[in-house]
Order: C-alpha cells, then structure tokens, then sequence
C-alpha cells in the first residue's frame, strides 16, 4: 500500500473547494485551492453513432459546446471542466472519438478567445473490454482502440485523463444480486487492484509523455450500481453502502499509480480518497438527478471540488437544451460553495454541515460518505498492509459505523434491513487471513465462463 | 390458514440441502413431476415474489429460494422431459446490439425464471439477426429486449422491426433506463417494464392477453 497516512485527518477540513495537492491547469485553474468549478457532462439524445450517423453527432457535440459554454461565459463562471465521456463506438473507433475531441477543444479555445472563460477537457474513453465475453482485460482490438484514443486526445489537449474501468465487474454484478460480500471484496480488491495497476499504469506512461494529468477513476459500475439496486429495492442499503466503502479499496490504486485528481465525478467513495490522497476531487450529487437518483443530493457536494451533472441528453427543455440548463445549474450550486468560502472559514464549514446534516441521517450511503465516516474509512484503509486486507477492514469499519449510527438513532435503517449487519460481519469473520487462500476459494466458487484469471495475473 | 407443505415452505425459506428428501416424498407418495413443479414448487416462489414486491425480502433473499428450487427441478427436470412437460412458457431475453449493459436484463431472467418461465438467455450486444435465429429455433412465446444507452435505442428498433418482419408470432416487452412506455409503443413492442421488478407482472399479462 502506497498510502500508509491520511492527508486530511480532519472532518472539518474535508470539504469543498480546497484540497492540500491542488492542481493547476494549464490555463491556470487551480481546483482545490479555493474555488469549486461546473464539470459538465453530456451524451446525444437516441441516434445511431456510425460512418452515416457522424455528421449529426458532430453538430450535437458542436452545438452542445457552443451553448454551454456562452452561457457559462454570461453566468461569469471562474472556470468550467468539460467531461466528454465517449459512447461505445468511438472508443471502438477511436477516430470518432478524435473527432469529438477535436470539436470540444475547438469550441473551448473559441469561447477563451471570445470572453476569456477558462476551460479544461477531462477526457474519459467509454471501457469497451467488456465487449469481449470473458472479457480480455490486457490484450485485443478493445484495449488497443482505447489506449489509442487515450494518445491522440491528450496529444490533442484533453488536459485531464479518467475512466470508468470495469476490471472485476464481470463477477461484481453476480456478487450484488447474492448479496455476497466475499466475491465483491474478490472483484474489487483482487481482480479490481490488479486492472487499475495494469491499466493506470499504461495511462501514466501516456499522460507523461503528453504532459497532462492522470486525474482518477471510479468503481461506478460497481458502486452506483449497488446503490441504485439499492434505489430500486433489489439489495439492501446497508449492503450497498459497505460495497460503496470497499469501492475506495478499488479506486484508490489510479492514485498510487501517478493520478492526481480531479476524481471522477461519479466515484461517490472520493471523498474517502481525498482524506486520503489529499487530492481533488470532482462530486455529483442533486445536479446529476438528470442521470440516476441518488440519496444524498446535498451531502455530495460537501467535500467536492468540481461539481457535475454526470451526464445529460443533448435535449430541449423549456429553458433551453439540456447540456446549456444543466452548465447554469452547476454554476449556481458552485456560486453558493464559493460565496460560503469567500466569507471565510467559518461560514464554509457552517454549509458544509449543512449539506452533510440535510441528508446524513437518511439512508446508509449518505452516512459512510459523510466527511466524519470517511475519515474513519479511510483510516481502516491506510492502516492495512494490502488493498486484501484493506477491503476487510474498511468492510468491517463501515459495518461497524453503520451498526453504531443505527442503534443510537443517528441513521434511518429500514427493519428489514437490520439482519443484514449480522449477515456481513459473519461473512468478514469467515474470510481468511491469507490473501492466497482467499484468492484459492474464490476462484473455485467463481463462474470461470465469465471471466479469465489469466487477465489479471492470476494463475 | 392452511398449513403449507413442507417442499413449498422449504422453497420460501431457501433451505436447500432438504429439498432433495422433501422432493422424493412426494415422488414416493404418487405425486407426478408436473404436478411438484406446479403444486408445491411454484406455490412457495409465488410467496417468495409476493414478499419482495412488497419489500419485506431482497433480490438475495429472493435467490436464496429460487436455488432451494433449483435443488428439485435437478431432479423433476429428467422425468418432466421424459413425460414430454415443458414450462408453460418460453422467453429469450438479451440486451440490445451495441449495449453491453446486463444486470437489469440478468435479474429480469432471474425473475421470469422464478415465475416458472424457461429462459433463454442471449446476452449482450445481440444483434437482430441474432434474436430472429433464437426465436425461429426455440419459438418462445415472449421476447425481452433491454438497453441502457440512448444511443442504443435505435437498436431496440431495429431488433423489433427484424423480429415483426420475420413474421413469426412472439410478444416483445422492452425496458431500460430510457426506455418509456410511449418509445415501447411507437417502435411496435407489445409490452412495456419500466424496471425490472415489473418485469414479471409485465411479462404475465402479455401472455394471459395472448391465452
């Protein structure tokens, strides 16, 4: 473990705005040293991306760039993130993608010229390994289209580089629907720690050699799925809410391979990384309703440094398309965190509780992202000696602190919930202290038609 | 109220390892396959899908039955095919060309399997061609189709149109996240799930609409 001490160690200093490693962009942006920014994200409404359909995706990405950012302009934004997140296709042809990249930076660089407004491109290529079934993690036409659009868009200019990986994903969904801690902990500490060091390792090499920044990675299709199952009735919360926990575990190794932040914005575990990194990190929380549902629309932003949308439809709403609605919804959210820390230290603490004590009490998962919870967490995590035995711990912590909040009324569990905790620290009591021996039974107990140990170093 | 039998309240309460015994009892007591399945099996799976529609149990707890079934069916399946019994219906379900997103369509197999249905699952990123050649082959008396992506939507369209033109008789239900229900009618499906824990009343009532 590369991380053996907390860079905020602090409740009260984990939050909005300031980050102690901020990051300067090269049109001097600092995110983490005082101000928070919109990030924007945004996907084209139902067309077909191919050769005959790209004249019309052009115009919507050129359109969407235009109108966001006049209107981030007008609205006098200290500086916006522009997240493009490609589709499937244009990681498939990373030539498309390039595209698109190229019509972002172009659009950026027009409206910088016209009104001065400072932008950078967080460039997230779509993880199409999955395609393949088991899917090739290391090797193969998917991964190679990928590396090559990661080249060309930050040869290009796109500044910030992320991703939503999907290494161990392939047994996590399994894992979820069990209600099976052990193979989650598998997927996210096993599997997951062996992709993101494969594959953060390959894209440092790449933000080196281009000069930008490996800004982080989520566990999204691992922890938002189990919290919009969670949503949906179909696992329990406080289920979800330790996978979310043990998604830090996961997310973490793209910081211990050279990332430097911002996170990304949909890694609801970053403010555990933050405490822990200390570096900044993008949150989505009641501006992103337009994406998925969360339960803890205020409590996001407490600790964020770029807020996001995470992503909207290229559609007309009454106030005007989408993408332009949603960069004014950010800005406003972003005025107040700003004006808060403008006042002076005491008034950004008074709103940072305030968005924390507006949601913490509940549902699970507000509560173990809470800054006073991740700090906790990420005490467990740094006090490990392997990300193994550090996904056992921040599991059994994030139990615990649930268990606590429960019975002492801190936290709104559902009845038919409360069995779960028993359930999860019978199953954390099971596991073995072997990091071997574990692997050895979950790769009996796995589907091997779904996956290739092979791909992540396993034999 | 009636007490129920020991088979259907193993199943709702996923006790496994005594399934195998409970299932020979009532081989041995003259009761056929079919009638185990449809008496005793699918009696405690209703319970089970009664409790999780009104949130007292989880899609876990859910599984936990749905495999206590599995134990028997390892058993009534070989005198069910020999008998020439097949599940009342048939479904092929499979994420759309170009989508590679399966975990709302995996728990939506989970559950119409849970309702006694024979599933037959495609996977993801299954193109039309693919869908036509299934239903040709197994000649199920529905069809799911499910994307996450509103690029992929079209796809959906296009599989419909592939499915319509090859003129074999087949409900088609749709879902996933931006999936609606006035999508789901103008592309020409027959039925609409906005989520998977719909799915089963949805996938029900096209085909008691077809009886």
């Amino acid at each position: 473990m590369k991380y053996t001490s907390l860079a905020i160690d602090d409740p009260a200093e984990l939050i909005f705005g300031v980050a102690p490693h901020p990051l300067t962009t090269r049109e001097g942006m600092v995110i983490g040293g005082g101000t928070v920014y919109p990030e924007l994200n945004f996907t084209l409404p139902p067309i077909t991306i191919d050769a005959a359909g790209m004249a019309e995706v052009r115009r919507n990405y050129a359109d969407i760039i235009e109108g966001a950012l006049g209107r981030a302009a007008e609205l006098t934004a200290p500086g916006v993130v522009i997240e493009f997140e490609t589709l499937p296709p244009m990681t498939e042809h990373p030539e498309w993608g390039m595209e698109i990249v190229n019509i972002l930076i172009e659009g950026m660089e027009r409206e910088k010229a016209r009104s001065g407004l400072k932008s950078v491109l967080r460039m997230t290529p779509n993880d199409n390994r999955e395609f393949e079934r088991p899917p090739l993690m290391r090797r193969g036409r998917y991964w190679e289209a990928m590396l090559q659009l990661f080249e060309g868009s930050a040869a290009a200019g796109a500044e910030l580089l992320s991703i939503e990986s999907v290494g161990g994903k392939e047994l996590h969904d399994e894992a979820l629907v069990n209600g099976d801690l052990a193979a989650s902990i598998f997927s996210l500490c096993i599997l997951g720690e062996r992709d993101m060091r494969f594959l953060w390792t390959h894209l440092n090499d790449i933000a080196k050699k281009h000069g930008v920044y490996c800004a982080g990675d989520t566990a999204c299709g691992f922890g938002n799925t189990a919290m919009v199952l969670a949503e949906q009735k179909m696992i329990p919360r406080v289920f979800a809410a330790v996978v979310r926990a043990v998604t830090a575990v996961r997310s973490l190794v793209a910081y211990e391979c050279g990332a430097v932040g911002p996170g990304k914005d949909c890694g609801y575990e970053n403010p555990i990384l933050k405490a822990i990194t200390g570096f900044p990190m993008a949150m989505e929380g009641k501006t992103s309703a337009c994406a998925h549902l969360s339960p803890m629309g205020n409590l996001a932003a407490a600790t964020c440094d770029t807020w996001s949308n995470e992503s909207v439809q290229n559609i007309k709403l009454l106030g005007g398309m989408a993408p332009t609605c949603y960069m004014e919804q950010l800005i406003y959210d972003c005025r107040l965190m700003n004006c808060a820390r403008a006042e002076g230290r005491d008034s950004a603490r008074m709103l940072q509780r305030w968005l924390v004590e507006s949601d913490v009490a509940t549902d699970p998962q507000a509560f173990i992202i809470s800054p006073e919870s991740s700090v906790e967490l990420a005490r467990a995590i740094v006090g490990s000696d392997s990300h193994y035995h550090a996904g056992i711990a921040v599991a059994r912590k994030a139990v615990s602190l649930l268990r606590e909040a429960n019975a002492a009324g801190r936290l709104r569990i559902a009845g038919n919930e409360a069995g779960w905790f028993d359930t999860l620290d019978d199953t954390l009591d099971d596991l073995p202290d072997s990091e071997g021996e574990f692997i050895s039974q979950q790769l009996a107990l796995a589907d091997s038609t779904k996956f290739i140990a092979a791909e992540y170093g396993l034999t | 109220m009636n007490e129920l039998h020991p088979l259907t309240q193993a199943v709702i309460n996923g006790r496994r390892k005594e399934v195998p015994d409970l299932v020979q009892q009532c081989l041995d007591a003259g009761e056929d396959a079919k009638s185990i399945v449809q008496d005793r099996l699918v009696p405690g799976m209703t319970v089970v899908g009664e409790r999780f529609k009104k949130n007292e149990i989880f899609v876990p707890e859910m599984l936990v039955a749905a495999r206590a079934m599995k134990e028997a069916l390892k058993i009534l399946e070989p005198l069910l095919v020999a008998a020439g019994v097949r599940p009342e219906h048939t479904a092929i379900i499979g994420t759309v060309e170009g989508d590679l997103h399966d975990i709302g369509k995996n728990l939506v197999a989970m559950m119409w399997k849970g309702a006694n249905m024979e599933v037959i699952d495609l996977g993801v990123n299954v193109p039309p061609a693919k869908f036509v050649e299934a239903i040709a082959q197994h000649k199920p008396h529905l069809v799911g189709l499910s994307a996450l992506l509103t690029t992929t939507m079209p796809a959906m369209r296009t599989t419909v149109k592939a499915i319509r033109d090859a003129g074999i008789p087949v409900k088609i239900v749709v879902g996933g996240a931006p999936i609606t229900r006035e999508f789901a009618e103008e592309i020409g499906a027959d039925g609409y799930s906005r989520d998977a824990g719909s799915a089963v009343d949805a996938a029900l009532e096209l085909l008691r609409a077809k009886a």
